[in-house]
């Protein structure tokens, strides 16, 4: 082989030949681990499923005592039509209001309804209804009362006015817009996508980059003639892929099972997550520079990734009531961004104009990372 | 003499104020075994990667494989096999499957590649292990498979960074029959080992002290010419002169 002089013009490596039997090599290590395999399908189904069944902050047959010294027409018309909505369900009567206290105190009712004495025949002077409810967790209990309220003032409303002319239009109306049901599934499913593609690239990247310099075989790459640039889009292709099934996944429970409509372009829903994708395979390169073992990359993926999402990205707090300061540290997470172009997408059904800021966000902090974790690739490397 | 194939001149290396590698020279032939010895911290590792193209020296000149080590680091990667101190193939993939991918990396066409393997397998005696799982195979086997692999594409030269440790000296003798075999086919061997019966193996060795190389010459001469009876004493010899920690 060596026999004859060395050939001044030796074959230079195929770039594409050797992508591609990177691509194979890296599909390989992704689909021979099992454990990998059930983090990637398993965690998208099962959050899903748990956001949209388990963890709901819509009322759903709340249980609901009634405090009443007189059955008559009305509170009887009250009462039906509390347990007829889905969202009460009477779960038994107290002669007083104190009494249907310790009830709840005792974890056995989460609301309950006071009438005051002889409602219906005083109902044009002092007849009033008191609401009681558990306000342990304040957001839901002033969600027991939202609903409540309404339902008994409408149906109130809707007796007295039969026959006799309306005496006080109601001067304040709320409307729930883009979710007139209020189901938490349309809060919670942009949110998911913003974790999990974020979880999923960024995390499985560093991971994959780590692990080969932990067991040595970056080292042989490197004194290959392969460029580091080859290795490194190499290994993002199969993640990339995998996330675009896992996107596609989400989308479709989402609009299938959990009844979440698609209002807004498929297309830009698509191409804004398409960025956010590349946004996180840059943030997993940019972990795997600082990490050199699989367990670093792990950690510092679940610290600077994993907590600000679930924190500070909007999915489950609203930025809006954070502290000031809270709120601009919100504006450099990219989850935050990601998600509020979602939720005006797939809920609200706006065109692209209106999620123009969120893009371009998304674009510049992606352009930022990828230079700076490439740069950072490149010098480590020498 | 034949073909110089690695050629060093007053090579150094710095970080900082320290001064890993300090000014080596050195020659090494075609189809030889090179023996480069040294304590831990010696600045072997840090010589093998300025001569593969991993790190540029800090002043000096040399060539491998004849590109200069300054501006062609790449063309060099492209002629030298290259196995670490760590076995690293990847574990999660079969015997044929590591060959395959490594013929990719050197461009080597699917042909070559089909050929090249028969005749790996063949010589290591792996034909019944060609789908196993490298995680599968005994630490002395994965060693000569990587062996096998760093060479796949028949390099002119190989570096091994201490490739048989934490294996028996009968597993070590093994595996050095594959050594012979690769420089009769005129591969030059460049090996970094502690385990002096090894260096008994080498054509000729180098030992380093603290960033400098001390002694060069073939085991015979450099017995003689520090009065031992074997490499270790010569080792031990040269060593205990170290100032730097180990």
């Amino acid at each position: 082989m060596s026999k004859d002089k060395q050939k001044d013009i030796t074959p230079k490596p195929q770039t594409w030949k050797t992508f591609r039997a990177f691509v194979l090599k890296e599909s390989k290590h992704i689909l021979r681990d099992r454990r990998t395999m059930l983090i990637l399908f398993g965690l998208p189904v099962t959050l899903m499923l748990l956001f949209g069944f388990a963890i709901r902050t819509d009322l759903n047959d709340v249980r609901t005592i009634v405090v009443t010294s007189s059955m008559d027409e009305t509170t009887q018309r009250v009462i039906s039509a509390l347990d007829a909505s889905p969202y009460f369900s009477i779960v038994g009567t107290s002669p007083s209001g104190r009494e249907a206290e310790s009830v709840i105190r005792k974890q056995e009712a989460d609301i309950a309804i006071v009438f005051s004495p002889r409602f219906a025949d005083n109902r044009y002077r002092d007849a009033s209804v008191q609401i009681l409810t558990d306000a342990s967790d304040p957001n839901m209990g002033q969600q027991y009362a939202i609903y409540a309220q309404s339902i008994i003032a409408g149906t109130i409303e809707s007796l007295y006015n039969k026959g006799y002319p309306v005496e006080t239009p109601s001067l304040v109306s709320t409307n729930m817009l883009f979710n007139p049901q209020m189901l938490s599934a349309y809060n919670f499913v942009p949110g998911i996508m913003g974790m999990l593609l974020i979880l999923i690239c960024a995390m499985m990247t560093s991971v994959s980059i780590a692990r080969e310099k932990e067991r040595g075989t970056m080292e042989v790459l490197l004194v290959s003639p392969v460029q580091p640039l080859v290795i490194i889009i190499a290994k993002a292709v199969p993640y990339m892929l995998l996330s675009i099934v896992i996107l596609a996944t989400i989308l479709t429970m989402s609009f299938f099972v959990l009844d979440v409509p698609l209002e807004g372009s498929i297309l830009s829903i698509v191409g804004i997550s398409l960025i956010y994708i590349l946004l996180a395979l840059s943030l997993g390169l940019l972990v795997s520079n600082l990490a050199n073992s699989q367990l670093t990359a792990l950690l510092i993926s679940a610290m600077i990734m994993l907590l600000p999402v679930i924190m500070l990205s909007g999915m489950i707090f609203p930025i809006e009531s954070m502290p000031k300061i809270l709120q601009w540290f919100t504006a450099i997470v990219p989850a935050r961004w990601y998600i509020s172009a979602m939720r005006k997408l797939m809920i609200m059904g706006v065109s692209f104009t209106y999620v123009l800021k969120e893009t371009l966000i998304l674009i510049g902090m992606t352009l930022l990372i990828l230079t700076i974790s490439l740069k950072k690739f490149k010098t480590r490397m020498e | 003499m034949s073909e110089i194939v690695i050629s060093v001149r007053n090579l150094t290396k710095r970080f900082g104020h320290f001064t890993a590698v300090n000014n080596i020279s050195f020659d090494v032939y075609r189809g030889e075994i090179f023996g480069f010895l040294g304590a831990n911290g010696a600045g072997k590792t840090t010589a093998m990667r300025m001569l593969c193209g991993l790190s540029y020296p800090t002043s000096g000149s040399g060539t491998v494989a004849g590109f200069d080590v300054m501006r062609k680091g790449e063309m060099i990667k492209r002629h030298i096999g290259y196995m670490s101190q760590r076995f690293s193939l990847y574990e999660d993939m079969t015997v044929a499957e590591n060959l395959r991918l490594f013929g990719g990396i050197y461009g080597m066409s699917r042909n070559e590649i089909k050929k090249k393997t028969e005749l790996v397998l063949n010589e290591l005696g792996m034909e019944q292990q060609r789908d196993s799982l490298v995680k599968s195979l005994p630490l002395g086997w994965k060693q000569k498979l990587a062996f096998s692999t760093a060479i796949f594409h028949e390099p002119g030269i190989v570096f091994l960074d201490e490739p048989t440790g934490g294996v028996d000296a009968a597993t070590r003798r093994q595996f050095w029959q594959h050594i012979y075999k690769a420089a009769e086919r005129g591969i030059t061997v460049f090996v970094t080992t502690h385990y002096m019966d090894e260096a008994e193996y080498c054509d000729r060795i180098s030992i380093m002290v603290d960033g400098k190389i001390s002694a060069i010459g073939t085991p015979d001469e450099l017995k003689h010419k520090y009065q031992q009876s074997d490499m270790n004493g010569v080792f031990t010899l040269l060593a205990r002169n170290s100032t730097r920690n180990e």
